[in-house]
């Protein structure tokens, strides 16, 4: 299974499908590992891209933790440098700070802005008002994304950040927070946040978008996946890899695990070998042990109907190891190599 | 120096989950927890049981996994319980299942409480559809209304098991009924319904002309057309509210009584027993009964009087010598159960954990089943190890 790319050459994987993409969208079922692959991703990107921008919309502070870095605020903070010269910026984007931004940016609102906050308006407009919450994410990193290096947002200066990566809301609630446009211009016929929801929506459409989704090999995270990428495709978003996260070593081969299904392991010759390494033998062991074996084949089938379903959607498929000991600021680096190695970036 | 020997925790009393469904004094109970944990399954295997036992039952169940829907015959979102056929009603019980549907619960609302010719303005306001399908907490809010409905209508039954939505925490179910309600009773809105009544209080010029500021720019901002649609939908919406904001009290009440037990799901991950922990204390801090906690998909292990530390010896030596095939496969096994014991392990040290900070609480396991629960069988499976048979 695996890799981005099915023709590699000497090792060296070849573009991906997005290689035009500039800003990463990372979705999943809730505790599949969104959080996890979007910080992976960013340090690969920033290997190779320089300097990244990883945001994250829900106010978890999940960046903060993966890097161990103290919380993020609102303004743009460094998180980490890579090999290379490559740097991570880190955002928790935060929808009061943001429209407070927005309204000082296109309207340039001293008193009035102090206004809207003291009676409330701020808190209803992010709080309440459906859809508006979210244009205000996105129209954040839609900034983000535009911005050159010179703060200014058009102009020949390079831009701020040669990608972004989004740590997203999951797949139940993606589809609607990328398709802002249709609810807001709804709401809002027209007036600024109707035109920017509009705007937004064409990033978003275009190919310097991709959405990745992460899933554990199980039912309910591969069924949303599934749904997801129907819903994005369907919605004109570009689905980019699917992450198979926590995948296990196989501990046996297909023949033993064919064996273990059915209880067929051979007792007689396992009960040898473990009383010829110095265990004591008992058949209640022995019995034991078998079950378990068994439990574990039924589960390898089911992973292995689960990848398949995966696999019929055609979009490249990328595997990250199960870490034994979790993941911490070092042990998402070599997430980031595997991504890196299966082709995901370059 | 040697390690200093971790304290004993003392065990915690096990969770009776039979006796909870045949005390015929409860009425109620609510499956809460974080999301994902296996509170659909929990409250759908408990209902069966319940029903099994010969209570006449009925769950209200909140987003469940389809093929979990479809085995307790909810193949459409109607709104109505439903019985559910193929269970032993040998004991004299009954099960109705039932899947929420929050925007036409909202919609039913809406209709009890106001004229007709309002509920039709309000039902056709983009910003009452906006609210009634999305707003944060509204599916709480419609769960709680539902469990009052049920309760209404109780002759039917004498059991109802309620699901609750998939939020994050597990405070939203408590704290989102309320949230809507301060929504509307927020400064914003007062002023978006009575610009005169607002300023008038104050009594200032200043302030007045605030609010006009302030109404000029949020309709600069997000255009007149959605400033006076929010304006029919609250102005709709405020004179239905006291009845609203009744019924949410009560149900709230009826939550708090001892005909209502509470069941706290939780996985034995770090970050769900965290919450079933500020979830715990919450339910004692407003005096709410609280059953006891289920922490499900405990890994199983099979085989006892292995250590972990042996069987990864035994392996690597098995997997030293080039071996025969026998050899390598003892390896596997081995290696499997490792791990095995070792997961679980750290499950129960997590679970041990929230015992040492809430000493007393009634604590059941459920073993995590090879499979995803979907069918009568399955529920079965977990309501047995619910009730430690
Ligand atoms: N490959 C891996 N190996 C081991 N542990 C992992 C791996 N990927 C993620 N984890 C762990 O799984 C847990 C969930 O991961 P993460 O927080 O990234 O998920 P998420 O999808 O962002 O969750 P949420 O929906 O709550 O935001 C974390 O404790 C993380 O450290
Ligand atoms: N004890 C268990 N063994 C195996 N699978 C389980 C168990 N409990 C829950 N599941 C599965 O886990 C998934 C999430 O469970 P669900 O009850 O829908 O969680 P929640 O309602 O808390 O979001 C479902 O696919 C369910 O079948
Ligand atoms: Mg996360
Ligand atoms: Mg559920």
């Amino acid at each position: 299974m695996g890799g981005v790319t099915s023709t590699q050459e000497e090792g060296v994987p070849a573009a991906p499908p997005w290689g035009a993409a500039r800003l990463h969208i990372v979705t999943g079922k809730g505790g599949t590992g969104k959080t996890t692959v979007a910080s992976a991703l960013a340090i690969g990107l920033a290997a190779h891209h320089h300097r990244v921008l990883l945001t994250e919309v829900e106010g978890r502070q999940g960046i903060s933790q993966t890097f161990d870095v103290p919380p993020l605020g609102t303004e743009e903070t460094p998180v980490t440098r890579v090999a290379g010269g490559g740097e991570i910026v880190g955002l928790s984007v935060e929808p009061k700070a943001a429209l407070l931004e927005y309204l000082q940016l296109f309207y340039k609102l001293g008193r009035a802005g102090r206004l809207l906050e003291k009676f409330g308006a701020i808190d209803f407009a992010t709080t309440i008002a459906p859809g508006v919450r979210d244009v205000l994410l996105i129209g954040k990193i839609y900034e983000a994304n535009r911005r050159r290096q010179d703060g200014r947002h058009k102009g020949d200066s390079p831009p701020a950040y040669d990608s972004i990566v989004l740590d997203a809301p999951p797949t139940g609630r993606i589809g609607r927070f990328l398709s802002v446009n249709s609810e807001v211009a709804d709401l809002a016929r027209m007036g600024p946040i109707h035109s920017q929801a509009e705007s937004i929506t064409r990033l978003l459409q275009s190919g310097q978008t991709v959405v990745h989704i992460v899933t554990l090999l199980e039912e309910m995270p591969v069924q949303e996946t599934l749904e997801s990428i129907e819903e994005l495709g369907a919605k004109g978003f570009h689905p980019g890899a699917i992450v198979v996260n926590m995948v296990r070593e196989p501990l046996f081969d297909d023949a033993a695990l064919d064996q273990a299904r059915e209880g067929r392991l051979h007792k007689p010759s396992i009960s040898a070998q473990l009383a010829e390494a110095g265990v004591k033998v008992t058949p209640a062991l022995v019995e034991g042990l078998l079950d378990e074996a068994r439990d574990h084949a039924l589960r390898v089938d089911l992973e292995r109907e689960q990848l398949a379903l995966l696999e019929s959607t055609g979009l490249p498929i990328v595997t990250l190891p199960a870490l034994p000991g979790g993941v911490d600021a070092v042990a998402v680096r070599e997430l980031a190599e595997v991504l890196v190695a299966e082709g995901m970036v370059r | 120096m040697t390690p200093a020997p971790t304290p004993p925790v003392p065990a915690p009393p096990r969770l009776d989950v039979d006796r909870l469904i045949d005390d015929p004094s409860i009425g109620i109970v609510v499956c809460c927890g974080s999301g994902g944990v296996g509170k659909t399954t929990t409250a759908a295997a408990l209902a069966l049981r319940a029903a099994e036992a010969g209570r006449k039952v009925v769950v209200l169940t909140i987003d469940p996994a389809r093929r979990l829907a479809q085995s307790l015959g909810l193949t459409q979102l109607d709104n109505t319980p439903r019985p559910v056929h193929a269970i032993d009603t040998s004991k004299g019980g009954s099960l109705d299942a039932m899947m929420l549907d929050m925007k036409r619960t909202f919609d039913e609302v809406v209709i009890a409480h106001s004229e007709p010719e309002k509920a039709e303005q309000i039902l056709a306001n983009p910003f009452y559809q906006a609210v009634s399908s999305s707003f944060a907490g509204t599916q709480e809010y419609m769960a709680m209304e539902k469990l009052g409905q049920l309760k209404a209508s109780a002759e039917n039954w004498d059991l109802i098991v309620v699901d609750t939505p998939p939020s994050r925490s597990a405070l939203d179910f408590l704290d989102a009924p309320n949230r809507l309600g301060s929504f509307l009773d927020g400064r914003f809105i007062r002023l978006l319904t009575a610009p005169a009544k607002a300023s008038g209080r104050a009594g200032l010029k200043v302030f007045g002309m605030g609010v006009q500021l302030v109404s000029s720019t949020m309709t600069k901002i997000l255009g007149g057309q959605m400033l006076s649609d929010v304006q029919t939908f609250v102005n709709a919406l405020d004179t239905m509210f006291g009845g609203f904001r009744e019924r949410a009290d009560e149900t709230y009440r009826l939550l708090s009584e001892d005909g209502t037990a509470f069941l706290v799901v939780a996985a034995p991950e770090r970050d769900a027993l965290r919450e079933a922990s500020f979830f715990v204390d919450r339910l004692e801090a407003d005096g709410m009964p609280l059953a006891g906690l289920v922490v499900n998909r405990i890994t199983r292990v099979a085989a006892s009087g292995l250590t972990p530390a042996r069987a990864q010896a035994v392996a690597e030596s098995l997997e030293d010598g080039a071996g025969p095939r026998s050899a390598t496969n003892a390896a596997g096994v081995l290696r499997l159960h490792a791990s095995l014991v070792r997961t679980a392990e750290r499950q129960r040290e997590l679970a041990d954990g929230f015992s040492l900070g809430h000493p007393g609480i009634p604590v059941v396991h459920v073993p995590a089943l090879g499979r995803d629960v979907h069918d009568l069988e399955g529920l079965r499976e977990v309501g047995d190890a619910l009730s430690g048979s």
